[in-house]
């Protein structure tokens, strides 16, 4: 039986080799060593949710007409029966109520856009609280980032192609933000609607080619770029026994990382097959379709899009006009300058921190976040300033659900947006300072060992805990947890 | 087995499911067990020690555990397609049957990753990037491609050229894209051009109330433009202090504006008319997408909000059959804020 088995494997390995020659690499490939924490299987997760993106994304391309032209909706939802509504929008309908397990297709492809923003968006934070991001990984750094506009881009793309009540207003909302852009923007918005909002006939199909084929391939380009980088230089480690800048200790690709990773490929996939099917999203019919002259209270678009409905909210109604022309309108402050500003901060970071530290060393061994105060509270501020305002963009539904008056929550926000940031950067790096001093981990067990130097010079383990150690010796343990042991 | 052959299957299909959920508890428990031991015996290594280690599990149990996992999956796999193949097919059914079958595979190849294959760490050397002499090679070859050129700023010049030329060559078509701005000006209200509701009935001044807000629409025009939609009001005539230039821009205290927010383009659809006199600031509409807040009896002044601009308002007339028209087309753009958005104004 064995005899046989190797002997097939033998004749498919002999006839690629054959041909491709390409054992080594394939060698190569089977022993590459992925480091064991479960922080870096996050952008694996954004990985497998694009995969699904892209399965379930290709049967919708299938049913979706990118039309505007104005029909009679005739279906099986009664509600909307004999309404006048766009192509688009009642092939959307059609998908979701007419083609056998096309809502639950849809309603994947949503979640999975959501998740894959989420993750994307906790991966950065891994790499960057951990200082992932310097060299040699500075530049694989600013292809995430990348992928990160391109993926907000995309979601929001996606949502507009339905032509639903809630997707029409976004889509002029990002009309005026065009048009906001000074001297250009109304040239540029033209060009892009193909005339005044709600644009020609050609702007469904524009809108379309972006988000089904331009923007997918700039993904599998990036992403092609993104793994082959880390493959080069390898994954970053935390410090540890046996840890060091020059290799990396962890799982070999065959067959244990291999098992695991698809493993977490299926559990993502499974995830959002059941969210998908059990849980509603985007429910189009409820919105009915768009209209210029119709608009809904309370509308909030997809979780990624709702930092820049905060900051437009939060903007005052400041529009400076030279000579009597309007040289940045309102729009352009929330919906363009702040998330350039984010993005051209994160971008910026990696330089900035080479410059003030004077450390231009590569770097392969990450850092805790409490080892680096002053990293992490800048990222805890800034983080918690793109966070409120955020949340500003529910001000409406606090309104609505706790009585707090909106006006004077907004009055509220444009103080705390500036104050609270201060606050949470002392308080973090107060925070770190304390966890450095006391070595403890409030989130997680003991893990390793107390040990003593002796007088040789050598190391010996005294105790399994802490607490042992203080029943065994009197004497202040000297080790903490395997993470503080290794040569750094 | 002498029970009626109906009942055999239920009984056979109660075993086996009886069985597996045996192994599988007893399997995930002594994986579990498996992993508090090794958590037990394995000790911090020493600095400088070689942490690379291999266990070869051979665990019976843990390919137990994955057979019925895998078995699992396959049975929910074909279900899905059962499922989907019977009219009617639930959205919910499909994604339980689908959804399990992967998170059994999932579970699978976790397990199989985790309990059946070789456990290994292992070291791995990273590369240097920078090798100084391979560099050095690599600037060479490149330097020596240029060996033997005199002139190279002319061709530099020239390279740069061609460059420019084609590169504006390759975006020009954009300008067959457009754009025309006129439009940009348009909105399908005239002189004289009646307000209709959403069935194409014109309004009277008798149906247009105080309190209420109304949507109005171009009659004989495409109700899809950007500029269609007009909110319409009626005010008490304490509540209307128009500036000198529109004072009959509202007959009878009916007002209308544009229902385009001037800030981001949404439709106005929120009206505020004060009910208890001592706390309302006064009758406001208000936009649901970033809640700029104007003053329909002061012109569309913004109380509140980040638009730029006052909300445009269009002037009102009444015909002989009391239907409410427009008096003239709107005096300045309507929609948002752009480069010469407030041409025409002082």
């Amino acid at each position: 039986m064995a005899v046989r088995r190797r002997h097939r494997l033998q004749r498919g390995m002999r006839f690629s080799e054959e041909r491709l020659g390409a054992s080594r690499a394939i060698k190569w490939a089977l022993r590459y060593v992925f480091p064991d924490h479960w922080t870096f299987l996050l952008g694996e997760i954004a990985l497998y949710a694009f995969i699904i993106l892209v399965a379930s994304g290709i049967f919708l391309t299938l049913y979706y007409v990118p039309s505007d032209t104005q029909v009679i909706y005739r279906g099986p939802y009664a509600l909307l029966r004999g309404e006048q509504m766009s192509e688009a929008y009642r092939s959307v309908l059609d998908l979701s109520f007419n083609v056998p397990a096309g809502l639950l297709v849809r309603q994947i492809h949503h979640w999975a856009a959501d998740v894959f923003v989420a993750a994307i968006v906790l991966h950065l934070m891994r790499i960057f609280f951990t200082g992932a991001y310097r060299k040699p990984r500075d530049l694989n750094y600013f292809i995430g980032l990348t992928m990160l506009m391109l993926a907000i881009l995309e979601g929001f793309a996606g949502y507009s192609l339905g032509d639903d009540l809630l997707s029409g207003m976004g889509l002029a909302i990002a009309y005026s933000v065009a048009l906001a852009i000074p001297f250009v923007g109304a040239q540029l918005g033209f060009l892009i609607w193909g005339g005044q909002f709600p644009g020609s006939a050609d702007f469904l199909p524009r809108l379309e080619i972006v988000h089904v084929l331009l923007i997918p391939l700039a993904f599998a380009v990036l992403i092609t770029m993104h793994l082959a980088m880390i493959m080069r230089q390898h994954h970053t480690q935390f410090p540890g026994p046996g840890r060091r800048e020059r290799n990396v200790v962890g799982t070999p690709l065959w067959p244990a990382y291999a098992l695991r990773s698809i493993g977490l490929l299926f559990a993502v996939a499974a995830v959002l097959v059941l969210v998908g099917g059990l849980i509603q999203i985007n429910p189009v019919w409820q919105w009915g379709p768009y209209h210029p002259y119709l608009s809904e209270n309370g509308a909030q678009p997809d979780w990624y899009i709702g930092w820049l409905i905060g900051a437009l909210r939060l903007m005052p109604n400041f529009e400076p006009t030279i000579a009597g022309h309007t040289l940045i309108p309102n729009p352009f402050w929330g919906g363009l300058a702040f998330p350039l500003l984010v993005f051209a901060m994160m971008f910026a970071w990696p330089a900035i921190e080479r410059r003030v530290t004077g450390d231009y060393r590569r770097h392969d061994l990450l850092d805790r976040p409490r080892d680096r105060p002053v990293r992490t509270a800048i990222g805890a501020a800034f983080l918690s300033w793109v966070v409120i305002i955020f949340a500003v963009g529910s001000t409406d539904r606090i309104f609505v659900r706790l009585h707090v008056p909106y006006e004077e929550q907004i009055h509220f926000w444009r103080v705390g947006v500036w104050l609270l940031p201060i606050i949470v950067f002392f308080a973090t790096r107060q925070i770190c300072r304390w966890l450095q001093r006391t070595g403890s981990h409030p989130l997680r067990d003991w893990e390793g060992a107390v040990i003593a130097r002796r007088r040789d010079g050598g190391f010996e383990v005294v105790a399994d805990s802490p607490q042992d150690a203080g029943a065994a010796e009197p004497g202040p343990p000297i080790g903490t947890a395997p993470g503080q042991e290794s040569e750094l | 087995m002498s029970d009626g052959p109906h009942r055999r299957p239920t009984r056979l299909r109660g075993t086996i499911s009886m069985i597996a959920a045996l192994l599988t508890a007893r399997a995930l428990r002594d994986a579990f067990a498996r992993r508090r031991q090794a958590r037990v015996t394995s000790r911090p290594l020493r600095t400088g020690e070689d942490p690379s280690q291999r266990d070869v599990a051979a665990n019976r149990r843990a390919e137990t555990l994955v057979a019925i996992l895998l078995v699992g999956a396959g049975l929910f796999a074909f279900a899905f397609t059962i499922v989907y193949a019977a009219a009617g097919a639930s959205t919910q059914l499909l994604a339980v049957t689908l959804g399990g079958a992967l998170a059994l595979l999932a579970a699978g190849a976790i397990v199989a990753g985790k309990a059946l294959v070789p456990q290994e760490k292992s070291v791995e050397q990273r590369d240097v990037l920078l090798k100084e002499d391979e560099l050095h090679e690599v600037l060479e070859i490149i330097e020596s491609g240029g060996e033997g050129i005199s002139r190279r700023k002319l061709l530099a010049g020239a390279a740069g050229l061609a460059g420019a030329g084609v590169l504006t060559a390759a975006v020009t078509p954009l300008a067959s894209l457009g754009p025309d701005l006129d439009a940009i000006h348009q909105t399908p209200w005239r002189r004289g051009v009646r307000l209709v509701d959403d069935q194409g009935r014109p309004y009277t001044a008798e149906e247009v109330q105080i309190g209420s807000f109304y949507t109005a629409l171009p009659e004989h025009a495409d109700p899809g433009a950007f500029g269609s939609g007009l909110l319409l009001v009626k005010l008490p005539a304490d509540r209307i202090h128009l500036p000198p230039a529109r004072r009959d821009w509202a007959p009878e205290g009916i007002l209308a504006y544009s229902k385009i927010c001037p800030h981001a383009g949404c439709a106005i659809s929120l009206y505020r008319y004060p009910t208890y006199q001592p706390t309302s600031v006064g009758p406001a509409f208000t936009c649901p997408c970033h809640y700029s807040t104007f003053s329909p009896g002061e012109g569309g002044r913004l109380m509140f909000g980040p638009a730029g601009r006052a909300l445009p308002q269009l002037p009102l007339m009444i015909d002989a059959e009391r239907n409410v028209r427009a008096a003239a087309p709107f005096r300045e753009d309507i929609g948002p804020s752009w480069w010469s958005v407030r041409r025409g104004q002082s």
